[in-house]
């Protein structure tokens, strides 16, 4: 039977060129993630700042909201959101800390379903103190920059440290654009989003992981061959790879955002963004011609036992001559 | 890489099948699965995201216990002093410590023995070795006597695990569900309820701390006065109605803990509800006597300091019991009667976190998981099969019975599966995959190279493994750290992320090449048909 090819086989297309732009362009990108970050901020959740959640459907049809928020505010209980989430009946309300501690936070819980009565069904109720929000924040962040540390450790373990410190630029720039995107579309940032930060970051790694694998048997085996060159060999030759587990990963993501529902909405679609189309950006036009940048390949002088250039290489430097030779094995 | 004895393919298949049927008992309703033998009765429990339920997470508050150990050291000093007839003064609780100056310089050394003999050395459970309870310090003619943090620590420590019984008895009475009661860390209790819609009247019963006084009142001036006075032997505590105040005296007659039975009635005459309770016989003796000693004169039932009787004795009560009346609802006297039954609090709880979960949106949840899951593996299946046609046949086997053998490990373990777990176990779904892909794009590339079918496979997979490795463990990183830090549903997906991908290692390295090496041998390919 005739099988999908989504990347035509022996594909030589220059990577390497782009790192001109590439570089500046992720810069000015994660300059302007970063500003994102402390100028928009992010939506932090209940889980990060405190507060109460409270997702109410209402008994009989659709749900007057301008009704409940007069009745919420009247209980003056400060800041309070209330939105339409999902179905016409359901509303999520949310209510910003109550000073005066966790005990606090409880007596305003009481207050609103006193307010709310009967007419409404509580389909989920989440109140989170001070002392427990103050926590998550601290071990989110602590986690994320554990996690981190702990892979680029493992990296430099298995690979030389230029290849360590590639990849955790590369990737740590995911996150930040990924937070970009998160303060952009003004998505919910709590405990679930940490998650998927730390899964982003460990696929991410994963492709990484792969081309940098390839890059160093590449290293080994042709060692005359100029960096630029060989990078793109080994991009190219795991293209077919990274293509089709991309797509199936953004199947998987796909289904889970279609047909999840909202409750891991934001998760899903934070991971969209981060795994699939950051992910491949990076590793592909970070990851890799970053390694030029850090010394990786300068003194390879070694004798040539195997052949000068691997099948798929692109010219990616000023055209040299070379001998019929290697063209000819090219050629095949 | 594609030669295996029969006992190692034996072994690999025998591990995978074990593996699947322990995931079986997650499938059938519960009420099947009890009657099986105890030994197939692990299943994975359904989150309260899933299920529906109360999640309600209590701190001990470990200021009022500081608090009552500082009370006791003082009482003791007090005790101490009089017996060795040392003079002193300015005995108080200051700060974090009891402060006394003695009065002559010649009995310094005898108060200084006399009270070293109250700090003692610590029980050695974890950490406490060679530690004592009270530290003393001096400073000029004042000792200071401060409970040590070790002392504090070990306090709360023991006042969690009497709160957890506690608890249990309390929300045993409501007849609830299979409740979950525990510990976290140091100070803090994790009670989860499957079911529990409506935690209001738990969170009432958990709340209060129940501790139930027999005081006199003290009539010797109003509580106006008192407020100006201050006289050291009584003090000013609220009634049940706002506003009301009582003088009543600090020395405890009777106390809840020789409670003996507390149950719901209704009073003869007024048909109101009460609460009708009973002494063992040491507390029936010593109520009897305060009756007896006191008829005509006012006596206070306190709860939780405050006031909530206080009936005029007419006659003295030898039958050891008596009755609680005021503004009872049935509810609340029965509520009031469970928790005088159950005990009291050593110290206070507040509930500083609570997530609560109703069984609609349960479901829910449940339905999309499912839907999300069978859409996801799907889009993947076909894919796969589009893509590398036999091979990815065989790529859709291996990931299938990964998927069973990630239910069945979560299964072995009584893990908890949560919505994100299940996005967890849809997300393993698209990079188990991987590794196969990793494995099939390696075989084309050997077989573009010009190895033969068989080299080219054989180097596909020897070459493609190490990558696979590699790959696989930074993800299993961020699991792991994710697990560390997260709680409640996020564990969950670590939980499923990190299982994940063990099988996700063992079917590429065992399953897919097993199954290839017998269709190689076969079919004896000479081209693959990737």
């Amino acid at each position: 039977m005739r099988l999908l090819r989504i990347v035509p086989d022996n594909t030589k297309f220059d990577f390497m060129r782009f790192r001109r732009i590439s570089f500046p362009v992720s810069a000015i990108l994660s300059i302007v993630a970063i500003a994102l970050f402390f100028f928009h901020g992010l939506n932090f959740g209940i889980d990060f700042v405190g507060g109460t959640l409270m997702e109410v459907q209402t008994k009989a049809g659709p749900a007057d909201l301008s009704k409940m928020r007069t009745t919420i505010g009247s209980l003056h209980l400060g800041d309070f959101q209330l939105q339409q989430f999902g179905a016409p009946d359901d509303v999520l309300i949310r209510i910003s800390e109550q000073p005066g501690g966790d005990v606090a936070q409880q007596a305003a819980v009481q207050k609103v379903r006193d307010a709310l009565g009967d007419g409404v069904d509580y389909r989920r109720v989440e109140v989170v103190g001070p002392s427990v929000s103050n926590e998550l924040l601290a071990y989110g962040t602590i986690g994320l920059v554990l996690a981190i540390f702990a892979i680029l450790i493992y990296l430099w373990f298995r690979f030389e440290w230029q290849f360590a410190l590639g990849a955790m630029i590369a990737n740590v720039h995911d996150l930040v654009l990924t937070v970009g995107f998160m303060s952009l579309t003004h998505i919910d940032f709590d405990l679930t989003s940490i998650a998927a930060l730390l899964t982003i970051l460990g696929y991410s790694l994963n492709d990484t992981v792969v081309i940098y694998d390839r890059i160093r048997e590449m290293l080994r085996r042709y060692k005359r061959l100029p960096m630029p060159d060989l990078l793109n060999a080994s991009v190219n030759a795991t293209l077919s790879r990274s293509i089709v587990t991309h797509v199936t990963v953004a199947m998987s993501l796909l289904a889970l955002l279609l047909f999840g529902g909202q409750a891991i909405h934001s998760f899903t679609a934070t991971m969209m963004f981060g795994v699939v189309l950051v992910g491949t950006y990076t590793s592909v036009f970070i990851a890799s011609p970053i390694l030029i940048y850090l010394g990786v390949g300068v003194g390879r002088m070694g004798g040539a036992e195997e052949p000068d250039s691997p099948p798929t290489v692109p010219s990616a430097t000023p055209a040299k001559p070379s001998p019929p030779a290697q063209r000819a094995r090219a050629r095949r | 890489m594609l030669f295996f004895t029969r006992w190692k393919a034996v072994a690999i298949l025998l591990t995978a099948l074990a593996v699947c049927l322990c995931a079986v008992p997650s499938f059938f309703p519960e009420s099947m699965v009890k009657n099986w033998p105890s030994w197939a009765q692990r299943h994975v429990v359904l989150g309260l995201d899933l299920q529906g339920g109360s999640h309600l997470l209590l701190e001990v508050d470990s200021g009022a216990v500081r608090k009552e150990q500082l009370q006791s050291i003082n009482d003791d000093v007090l005790r101490v002093l009089r017996a060795a007839r040392v003079p002193f003064t300015g005995r108080a609780i200051r700060g974090n410590g009891v402060e006394v100056h003695i009065t002559r310089d010649t009995d310094y050394d005898t108060a200084l023995s006399k009270l070293r003999e109250l700090s003692q050395p610590l029980s050695g459970l974890a950490g406490t070795t060679g530690q004592r309870n009270i530290d003393i310090t001096q400073n000029g003619g004042v000792i200071t006597l401060t409970p040590s943090d070790a002392a504090v620590t070990e306090r709360v420590r023991q006042a969690v695990d009497q709160s957890i019984e506690i608890i249990q008895r309390r929300i045993n009475q409501l007849g609830l569900v299979e409740p979950t009661v525990e510990r976290e860390g140091t100070n803090r209790i994790i009670v989860q309820v499957p079911g529990l819609q409506d935690p209001t009247r738990l969170k009432a019963l958990l709340g209060q701390t129940a501790k139930l006084d027999f005081r006199m009142v003290d009539m010797s001036m109003t509580p106006e006065q008192a407020q100006d006075a201050h006289p050291s032997d009584s003090e000013v505590l609220d009634g049940e109605a706002p506003g009301e105040k009582y003088l009543i005296e600090k020395r405890v007659l009777v106390s809840g803990a020789d409670l003996v039975d507390a149950q719901p009635g209704f009073d003869q005459r007024t048909n109101q509800p009460v609460v009708n309770f009973r002494f063992n016989s040491s507390g029936a003796r010593k109520f009897a006597e305060a009756t007896q000693a006191n008829v005509g004169k006012p006596f206070a039932i306190v709860l939780d300091n405050k006031v909530i009787s206080a009936p005029v004795i007419r006659e003295p009560i030898l039958g050891g019991s008596g009755q609680i009346s005021g503004s009872y609802t049935v509810q609340s006297a029965n509520d009031l009667a469970i928790l005088l039954r159950a005990g009291a609090l050593p110290a206070p709880l507040t509930i500083i976190e609570e997530r609560t979960v109703g069984p609609g949106l349960g479901q829910d949840s449940i339905n999309a998981g499912e839907h999300a899951a069978y859409v996801g593996a799907a889009l993947v299946i076909v894919f796969m099969f589009a893509t590398y046609g036999l091979f990815g046949l065989f790529a859709n086997i291996a990931v299938a019975v990964n998927v069973a053998m990630i239910f069945g490990v979560l299964s072995l373990l009584s893990a908890t599966l949560t919505l994100p777990g299940i996005a967890g176990i849809v997300l393993t779904v698209g990079i188990a995959v991987d590794s196969n892909v990793l494995i099939y794009e390696r075989i084309r590339e050997e077989v573009r190279g010009g190895r033969t079918a068989i080299n080219a496979i054989d180097a596909g997979f020897s070459r493609a493994l190490a990558t696979i490795l590699d790959s696989n463990i930074t993800t299993f990183i961020a699991a792991a750290v994710l697990f560390y830090i997260g709680t409640g549903p996020v564990r969950g997906f670590a939980v499923t992320l990190g299982v994940g991908i063990l099988t996700t290692l063992f079917t590429a390295f065992t399953l897919t090449r097993l199954i290839v090496a017998y269709w190689v041998r076969l079919w004896r390919p000479r081209v693959v048909p990737i």
